[in-house]
């Protein structure tokens, strides 16, 4: 439906454009508008096609959803979104041969990241995907001393780091396969597979300034670790994962571990202090503010905090200038808390007033700096508002209230 | 090739600051600007003639690349 409107605001500017003096030209003149026309249909509150920062958009905190590509990333990309644009399978020129190279680098970079062999990385569309294939491996290779143990690396809700080296070398002395889901650690902790003893690994594109719709996963090879096909067809990638690759996603998903690799230390560097900076500043204006899962072990670009008194939505909607969420992106359609949280033993009502903030590699001090003063602001504000927090101050125990039922 | 002098390093750094002003996204500039800076003022003191040969060209090409992306921004606005 979007699309008619763009077509009918592209003829009437046809129509409204100075006439053409020839045919040829006026074929060009309206192909130029035509083309234009649908971009602006983009859905958003103005009517013309806006410039690029003369419409404000909300500070960006909301990295463990999804991350911005890194410019780094868009130019190693196009050339084979425009002229490489060959099969990267099709064995018999220079258009395949010069995109099954690109792939084949594009392998290496990421697993030099993780410290794997590049035999040993499958592209998929995504973790989810490589999720599922680590885990249909378990029903492959049923035995009775066979069992497959899953654990996330970095969480991506809390930013807890699991203890992955020794869950790999429990692991590894029980015979008992171990898969990983790094998609929010990848690029941002120092992993290596066999330092951290790890049969499978999922990696995601987008959580590391790379293109949507692509990811990896890591199947190590010494010894063996046999997985089944989640996608069947034309046996490409080992037969682990028919398909054609698409180049050009999995060239940035290479450039995006090749930056990441480059830049580990200094993003980390940045995002703590930024971290720290965040954290200190609202702890020290507010009372009452529980920072959710382990602060020792704990990834600093993900910060959970839970706001007493104050309800999580209403909160994240009185923070209309900053892109922020309550939990993880999966579950934010449905009204119920986080499950990491309660599974942590937050309190209910605690669970209910959390927020995530996220910190990148492109977040400044500034949007650091009004981010917290909107959220101290409203905190502030939603609190005077609370007839909870008014039993509170006067020193009522709320756990001791005897709520009834009208 | 003559390693590169400390003026060359300078007109280096000083067009990489320039060029990486016209990133029209905020965070994408303000990342640049920041990253440049602390990568030249991090390997000031590097005195090997062939390491610093090796930065000066990965400088170049980190160059080259923020003038690909940001002739786009002035080409199209999104």
């Amino acid at each position: 439906m979007l699309l008619r409107t763009a077509w009918r605001r592209a003829a009437a500017a046809v129509r409204a454009a100075p006439g053409p003096r020839s045919e040829a030209p006026a074929r060009g003149l309206r192909l130029r508008v035509v083309d234009n026309a649908p971009q602006s249909a983009v859905p958003s509150d103005t009517a013309t096609a806006p410039e690029v920062e003369s419409v404000l958009r909300p500070l960006y905190m909301d990295v463990q959803a999804t991350t911005p590509l890194d410019p780094r990333v868009l130019d190693a990309m196009l050339p084979y979104l425009v002229n490489y644009y060959g099969n990267p399978h099709s064995r018999t020129h220079a258009y395949g041969w010069e995109s099954e190279a690109a792939m084949e680098r594009a392998r290496q970079q990421v697993a030099s990241l993780i410290g794997a062999d590049p035999r040993e990385i499958i592209f998929t569309s995504g973790a989810t995907e490589s999720n599922n294939i680590a885990v249909k491996e378990l029903e492959a290779a049923i035995q009775p001393d066979t069992s497959l143990v899953s654990v996330m690396t970095v969480n991506n809700e809390i930013g807890v780091k699991q203890p992955i080296a020794e869950i790999g070398q429990i692991c590894s002395s029980r015979r008992v396969y171990f898969h990983t889901d790094a998609a929010q650690a990848v690029g941002k902790i120092p992993l290596d597979v066999n330092d951290m003893k790890i049969d499978l690994m999922s990696i995601s594109g987008h959580k590391i300034y790379g293109p949507k719709g692509v990811g990896a996963i890591y199947i190590r090879r010494r010894p063996r670790v046999r997985v089944e096909a989640l996608q069947s067809g034309g046996g490409q990638e080992r037969g682990m994962r028919s398909g054609t690759v698409p180049t050009p996603l999995v060239v940035g998903l290479g450039a995006a571990c090749e930056v990441a690799q480059q830049e580990m230390e200094y993003d980390h560097k940045w995002i703590s202090k930024l971290a720290e900076r965040l954290t200190k500043k609202i702890m020290n204006s507010l009372p009452d503010v529980v920072m959710n899962g382990d602060p020792e072990h704990h990834y600093p670009g993900c910060i959970n905090l839970s706001f007493a008194y104050v309800e999580g939505e209403s909160l994240l909607m009185a923070l209309k200038d900053v892109a922020l969420s309550s939990g993880s992106a999966c579950t934010s359609a449905s009204l119920e808390p986080s499950y990491v949280l309660r599974a942590i033993g937050t309190d209910e009502d605690l669970a209910h007033s959390s927020i995530r903030f996220g910190i990148g590699r492109f977040t400044t001090e500034e949007e650091v700096d009004y981010t917290v003063e909107k959220c101290i602001h409203h905190v502030k504000r939603l609190r005077e508002m609370s007839p909870l927090w008014e039993m509170v101050q006067d020193g009522i125990d709320l756990k001791s209230i005897k709520w009834t039922q009208h | 090739m003559a390693a590169s002098s400390r003026a060359q390093v300078l007109d280096l750094y000083r067009a990489m600051l320039r060029e990486s002003k016209h990133f029209s996204a905020y965070n994408y500039r303000t990342y640049a600007v920041r990253r440049i800076r602390d990568a030249f003022r991090e390997n000031k003191n590097v005195k090997d003639p062939v390491e610093i040969q090796t930065l000066v060209n990965k400088a170049k090409r980190d160059l080259e690349i923020i003038r690909r992306q940001t002739q786009k921004d002035d080409l199209s606005h999104y």
